[in-house]
């Protein structure tokens, strides 16, 4: 019969968490043996001799109280510094990171990788690389957690949420979601396989796909007419996409906002909600519920192939990605049934 | 206290529990004591509908596959355990029972400030009890006693809005309760009963009372919110039309932390009356420890954020978060040091009052501790929404509350009933709690931090031992709640009479009869002692 008490530590972070967990275990500890032997040696010590007796008053010390006041909190303040030091080096990923876009449904995990590969309730990354994940959910709130990676980040139903680590050891680990959603939560489970560069690589050749993701954002685009107003080299009734992200777009309400994936997203989902400065409010159709946020990903995807100025539409690039998944012929069914 | 002189005119003092006979005597009484007595009823039947949920969970918890009930209806346990035991039993639990007895009889006043409003706020909690109770037999809920959105908006095919008009109309009872004890407080105090020498039980619900009167509209307008969402989609907390699921859990535990607090100051007031009546001295720090309850009533507002680290929050946010939920622990500590030092030089006897109050200080000093993990950011976004939270939290209400409001109970019972209760089976059911208890969620540490999230139905099987041992201890716990109850009932007609004061206690309670008069006092008492005076104690009576 298995009895773990300690989890494995599989990632850049786990052992720096690790570290901090026994500090305050240790410190807790102490503390904890230090209040239970005063209680224990005066209870006995002081135990109650005769029935009349009346020990003499104490009515406390000002400088006992100081003492047990602050020196506790200073102790504290080093778990405040040490934990805050932890949860900033993780709030966000460096910019190389390798990037992979999860969905949580009720009641399971959508994993697409930017070469194209789709899974459900299973995640492949490579060892000693940072990874992105790119977090939206499709319904109620959900919580992608690791154990083994002493990471979790919930994934709240309307926005992006990110979160990253670095696996540091090859193996299969737990993946769970920790945030109550309903019925089959305890089932939203799976795997993470951590592997070495060689083998991930060869991972992804073997999985055949339809395209990459932005070539299925491409697709997209095409399928639901988005073309017609968004035209890659001249005005059309929409603005044009070549170039837009992570520019800065002027709004019609006289602000500017960065073209990022949130951006893109709301203006997909409610095109009217900032809407860039010359364009008319009756011309595009709001999508909400007419695409899942898979779908949703890839086009976003795809808008970010289109960043660099003149750059060819993703179906004209010979290789896309690496790992030459892009190659797979296409398949103009895919994009969005799921 | 097998000295206690059976005093026989004990028998025909008109007291409280002779006065008046019948049905109607209770249920339109104005009396506080009896309104107290009505409430230990209604919260005592709660907690054994509460543990019968507790149990369920546990034994479906024996093996990693879900496999006694479906996911729904394991999804319903949990969430019923929850709202039954946070909003019906722990919340009104010490102050709408020993609070309503004693906090009037501690300051020398005949009675609350508004008795028809008090047996008001018991009619409303019964309401809301009824509305919780009606969402369980109609097929129950299954949000989580969080009610988090969207789920609960949006998403669940339960009856939410029942449970959630539950506790709604159940908040208004703590309202009422804590404006009573308020003014009760304020202008009520017998001649020389000044702020200074106020016993720490009721500095202690004093400060809860705060918490009740501005928290509690909080929650009842945000469960409002869930309700008007659910039914009219108005866009609060959807993200599909506009609103924000995060605002909610702002909203929710704006309230829903100080609502720890006000689930852990009573018991905490409790301590302090059992530490310095066992130890026979008065208060060590008493300004410390009055205060500090204050300090945690007024920081507690500051810390709801601490339970969204994960969530997407402003780093900087949580930044602030974090460090105010470690500046919230430093007058939790300062009580535990202050009880501590009060044994110091004692006269300490072991009845069983005193052997839950070890226990509390024991429990709560685990569960403060555990708290400070969770306010560390880094460790934090590896164990909240695990087992580790789900054992922190239990051995701060469970091994906290629950055991003060035992020992509270047992260390009162004299005065509410006049009797004794058999003190080798309080004794046995002391240690079965306390060894019950730790079986039962210590476990639960080492499952959080290997990662078992909570509101799991099936889990990982390398989980399994650890769940056993949990559901071992749950099996002595629930013995050791149910042989108090079994001897405290057969106590009110056998137990000896426990005259008026068997611990020789200070506070003015016990100046009084056994069980106490209707309006408490023959005559108004004066006060011209600081409270736990014991060192000036006369040596009339016979203990």
């Amino acid at each position: 019969m298995q009895l773990p008490l300690f989890p494995e530590a599989a990632s850049a972070v786990a052992s720096s968490v690790d570290y901090l967990y026994f500090y305050l275990t240790a410190v807790s500890v102490v503390m904890t043996a230090l209040i239970f032997a005063a209680v224990f040696f005066f209870a006995i010590k002081y135990r109650r001799k005769s029935e009349n007796e009346i020990p003499p008053p104490i009515h406390g010390s000002l400088k006992l109280e100081i003492a047990w006041s602050v020196l506790p909190f200073l102790v504290m303040l080093t778990f405040f510094w040490w934990g805050a030091q932890i949860f900033f080096a993780n709030a966000s990923p460096p910019p190389d990171a390798m990037d992979i876009y999860a969905v949580g449904k009720q009641w399971m995990w959508k994993i697409q990788y930017p070469e194209g590969q789709r899974e459900i309730n299973e995640l492949h990354v490579p060892i000693n690389r940072p990874i992105k994940i790119t977090l939206a959910s499709e319904d109620v709130i959900h919580s992608f957690f690791i154990p083994a990676f002493r990471v979790k980040h919930d994934v709240v139903p309307g926005r992006y949420d990110i979160m990253w680590f670095t696996a540091t050891k090859p193996g299969r680990y737990h993946l769970f979601c920790a945030e109550y959603c309903g019925t089959e939560h305890s089932g939203m489970v799976g795997w993470v396989t951590v592997m070495t560069e060689n083998d991930y690589e060869n991972w992804l050749a073997g999985s055949g796909v339809e395209g990459t993701m932005a070539q299925q954002g491409e697709r997209l685009f095409g399928q639901l007419g988005c073309a017609t107003c968004h035209q890659l080299d001249q005005q059309g009734r929409g603005p044009i996409l070549r170039g837009l992200y992570g520019s800065r777009v002027q709004l019609q309400s006289g602000q500017t906002v960065l073209a990022d994936d949130a951006y893109i997203r709301e203006s997909i989902l409610n095109p009217n909600a900032r809407l860039v400065a010359g364009f008319r409010t009756d011309v595009m159709p709001t999508f909400q519920g007419q695409i899942t946020e898979e779908q949703l990903l890839q086009l976003i995807v795809y808008v970010k192939s289109l960043a660099i100025q003149g750059a060819r539409p993703v179906s004209e690039q010979t290789s896309a990605a690496p790992g030459g998944a892009a190659a797979t012929p296409e398949n103009p069914n895919t994009g969005g049934k799921k | 206290m097998s000295t206690v002189l059976q005093d026989p005119l004990a028998v025909e003092t008109p007291n409280y529990l002779n006065q008046e006979y019948g049905w109607k005597s209770w249920l339109f009484t104005k009396d506080h004591k009896r309104i107290a007595v009505l409430y230990i009823i209604s919260i005592t039947a709660m907690f054994f509908i509460g543990g019968i949920f507790a149990s369920l969970i546990r034994v479906e918890l024996l093996t990693p596959q879900g496999d006694l009930v479906n996911s729904d209806t394991y999804n319903k346990f949990f969430t019923m355990h929850g709202i039954v035991m946070v909003f019906f039993f722990l919340i009104p639990s010490i102050p709408a029972t020993l609070g309503n007895f004693f906090v009037p009889m501690m300051i020398g006043a005949k009675d609350l400030a508004f008795p028809r409003i008090n047996l008001l706020s018991w009619y409303i909690y019964i309401a809301g009890a009824a509305f919780a109770l009606a969402a369980i037999v109609l097929g129950g809920v299954d949000t989580g006693w969080t009610f988090y959105t969207p789920f609960s908006s949006t998403y669940s095919n339960t009856f939410v809005i029942t449970a959630a008009v539950g506790v709604f109309i159940a908040g208004f009872s703590s309202i009422l309760t804590g404006l009573n004890f308020i003014v009760t407080v304020h202008k009520m105090r017998a001649p020389g009963m000044t702020w200074g020498r106020l016993p720490l039980f009721v500095w202690a619900n004093y400060a809860t009372s705060l918490i009740q009167v501005l928290g509690t509209p909080v929650v009842a307008i945000t469960l409002a919110l869930v309700g008007l969402e659910r039914a009219f989609h108005i866009g609060i907390f959807d993200p599909a039309i506009g609103g924000d699921p995060i605002l909610f859990q702002h909203m929710f535990w704006f309230y829903s932390h100080p609502a720890v607090y006000i689930m852990i100051l009573p018991g905490m007031g409790v301590i302090s009356e059992l530490v310095t009546c066992f130890s026979r001295k008065g208060i060590f720090g008493y300004p410390f420890v009055a205060g500090s309850s204050l300090g945690i009533a007024i920081i507690g507002f500051l810390v709801w954020g601490h339970h969204m680290f994960v969530t997407g929050m402003s780093m900087y946010a949580s930044l602030y978060f974090s460090l105010l939920s470690f500046l919230v622990a430093v007058p939790s500590a300062i009580k535990v040091f202050n009880w501590t030092a009060t044994m110091f030089r004692g006269s300490i006897s072991f009845d069983t009052p005193m052997l839950y109050a070890f226990g509390f200080i024991g429990l709560f000093t685990i569960g403060g501790l555990t708290g400070l993990f969770l306010a560390t950011l880094g460790v934090d976004v590896h164990v909240t929404d695990t087992y580790f939270v789900v054992a922190h939290f239990h051995y701060v209400m469970v091994g906290g509350m629950v055991l003060a409001y035992l020992g509270g109970m047992h260390y009162w019972w004299p005065k509410i009933s006049g009797r004794l209760y058999p003190e080798g089976w309080a004794k046995f059911a002391c240690l079965l709690v306390f060894a019950g208890f730790n079986l039962t969620f210590f476990p639960q540490f080492i499952l959080g931090y290997l990662g078992q999230p909570r509101r799991y139905h099936a889990y990982a099987p390398e989980f399994q031992v650890l769940n056993v041992m949990s559901t071992a201890g749950a099996s002595i716990l629930g013995l050791g709640y149910v042989i108090p109850l079994i001897y405290f009932l057969w106590s009110m007609k056998y137990g000896p009479k426990a005259g008026d004061n068997p611990w020789r206690a200070t506070g003015l309670e016990w100046q009084t009869t056994s069980p106490p008069p209707t309006y408490n006092f023959e005559t108004t008492p004066i006060v011209t002692e600081e409270a736990y005076s014991y060192h000036t104690q006369k040596e009339t009576h016979v203990g």
